[in-house]
């Protein structure tokens, strides 16, 4: 499929998810949607820099929780306004990112090597987060106060207490609109000359830069835009939570969830990482029910069945979803003409 | 157009290139042979920016490009290709050679129609669609010769562009090539391939061990007793000779 019928994809898909929750008054499902585009935005993070330049972050959580942090630190200590806060978040953490990325690429750190650094630079925040206790209060946390006044839902970026509809689909609609911005942002990159250079990159370095291209400054663009979006699910997660500590920001999972949804919806493809969180979800959420009908609430097992399931997907799908999706549709197609 | 002189690189007790000095004039086609080992590869790596030499110069048209990167040197007009071709396996012929493209057209669609213009040329104007990671070697090679020309290079280096081709092959990439230096692009090739190297060059240079042992014209070059001996061995030269006369 062309980089049209990609969109085309997207859009359908974008409809249905602006459209879809209306009809779904359930609380639980509307969580459910939420934390699936949540780990849709934060697995386009990971893919732009991994999918699309083939550098493979092990520590992708350093770009959330630094924009989570600064995000919930700026309204704690001087009571900045979420909607300004949210502009510092990202702009910290891109540079945060531009850190890394020029002690990384300007060292030449490829593969394994850059994934160890990254998951390093992680550790490394998630050690600072609990210890500077003075400034990131430690491993208390941070708790934000919670905004009671309805009239004021909007300007606190708080809707626990906003009106009906707020209440219901307030952050529903925050992080799709996130989602849609950060989508856009993607493919608006993989069709342009950067997106082209940092493909090239990712399939041969070397030749890369004997066709002139600058793989250095490439790679720093790429980590930059990644860490914009990747911040931008830690700004989500601070409002809708009002609350992070240095397990939630900089622990591995947030690392591991921002990968694993990319790997399995399809690399280097805009709506792989939203294919991937659906299924992941999806299957999770199967899984525990399945569980629980058959041997009772035992906590971990449907762990065990997800592993499963994903060493499947991982042996079979080495394109991911999107690949198989692919391989049908070529399919269909083939003998429609046929 | 290129000048090389005095330039060495040593990798640890290993002379890979010692003291090599050759000069390219515009619009001609200058060929590098030597046998397996020779340095050829080394002496492209250390023009096109990949290797930083040791000692020596390197200009090109006047400026000193001894030890810039490698896409600068691009940026300037001197493109090398691979020995061993080094495709983007996953995209199509066509995103292959429109990747090179965009170091001077910045919209991707334009970069896309240079890009089939520039297949054309070296005949793959069918093979636009097709997943570069699916091609022949000969279609590889002519793919690493499109994407270089996709930069709009002044001066080409070709790393063994023909190894591998079939007769019928070679014929075909010799015409390109002549084509290619027919729109005014200067170029250095190293070739195995003799048969292309005498009817495309102009000028030769001969490297053995790491050292330039001969040059001059293609012809000339062959009967070249230093040549003779780098090729079959010592005390080859003087044998043939003593062949001929009997």
């Amino acid at each position: 499929m062309n980089s049209r019928g990609q969109l085309l994809g997207l859009c359908v898909l974008m409809v249905i998810l602006a459209i879809g929750p209306l009809l779904i008054s359930s609380g639980r499902w509307i969580e459910f949607l939420e934390l699936t585009l949540f780990v849709a935005v934060l697995g386009q993070g990971w893919n732009v820099l991994a999918g699309y330049g083939g550098q493979y972050s092990f520590g992708h959580a350093v770009f959330f929780g630094t924009g989570a942090y600064i995000q919930a630190l700026l309204q704690f200590k001087f009571g900045w306004n979420p909607w300004v806060a949210m502009w510092f978040a990202m702009s910290g953490t891109t540079l945060i990112a531009a850190g890394i990325g020029y002690l990384s690429f300007r060292y030449g750190l490829r593969g394994s090597y850059f994934a160890l650094i990254t998951l390093a630079f992680a550790e490394a925040f998630h050690v600072l987060a609990r210890s500077l206790d003075s400034i990131t209060e430690g491993g208390r946390g941070v708790q934000l106060s919670l905004n009671q006044d309805p009239s004021q839902a909007i300007a606190e970026f708080q809707f626990n207490f906003a009106g009906p509809f707020l209440k219901t689909y307030g952050f529903y609609y925050t992080i799709f609109i996130i989602l849609l911005i950060t989508y856009l942002l993607t493919w608006l990159m993989s069709n342009s000359r950067f997106g082209a250079q940092l493909i090239a990159v990712r399939e041969n370095e070397e030749a890369a830069m004997a066709l002139g291209i600058d793989a250095f400054r490439v790679k720093m663009k790429a980590i930059c835009l990644s860490a914009i979006i990747t911040s931008s699910a830690g700004v989500y997660y601070v409002q809708k939570f009002l609350f992070i500590e240095p397990g939630i920001a900089y622990g591995p999972a947030k690392s591991v969830e921002a990968l694993f949804a990319p790997i399995i919806g399809g690399l280097g493809t805009i709506v792989g990482p939203l294919l991937g969180s659906f299924f992941i979800h999806g299957v999770g959420e199967v899984a525990k029910e399945v569980i629980v009908y058959f041997v009772g609430d035992r906590p971990g097992v449907d762990l065990i069945f997800f592993g499963m399931i994903l060493i499947l997907v991982l042996a079979f799908l080495p394109r991911g979803l999107y690949g198989l999706l692919e391989m049908l549709w070529l399919r269909l197609r083939g003998k429609h003409n046929a | 157009m290129l000048e090389v002189s005095g330039v060495s690189k040593h990798f640890g007790g290993l002379k890979a290139v010692s003291q090599a000095t050759l000069s390219v004039p515009e619009g001609k086609i200058i060929s590098l042979i030597g046998p397996n080992g020779a340095g050829k590869t080394t002496l492209f790596a250390l023009i096109s920016g990949f290797i930083k030499p040791d000692e020596g110069e390197i200009k090109f048209q006047g400026q000193s490009i001894a030890g810039r990167k490698p896409h600068l040197i691009c940026q300037l007009g001197l493109v090398r290709t691979f020995q061993i071709v080094r495709p983007f396996a996953n995209l199509s012929v066509a995103e292959n050679i429109a990747v090179a493209a965009h170091i001077w057209i910045a919209k991707r669609t334009d970069a896309l129609l240079k890009a089939a213009e520039i297949a054309k040329l070296v005949g793959m104007d069918g093979m636009l669609d097709q997943s570069a990671g699916a091609l022949t070697i000969a279609g590889r090679k002519r793919l690493e010769l499109a994407r270089a020309l996709a930069t709009n290079p002044k001066l080409l280096l070709l790393d063994e562009v023909m190894a591998g081709l079939n007769t019928t092959e070679v014929h075909e990439i010799v015409d390109v090539v002549r084509g290619i230096r027919d729109t005014g692009v200067t170029i250095l090739l190293i070739e195995h391939v003799m048969q292309a190297v005498m009817s495309l060059s102009d000028y030769s240079y001969v490297l053995n061990q790491g050292e330039l042992i001969a040059e001059g014209e293609p012809r000339d070059i062959t009967r070249d007793p230093n040549v003779i001996e780098a090729y079959l061995g010592h005390g080859a030269a003087k044998r043939i000779a003593a062949m001929e006369k009997a």
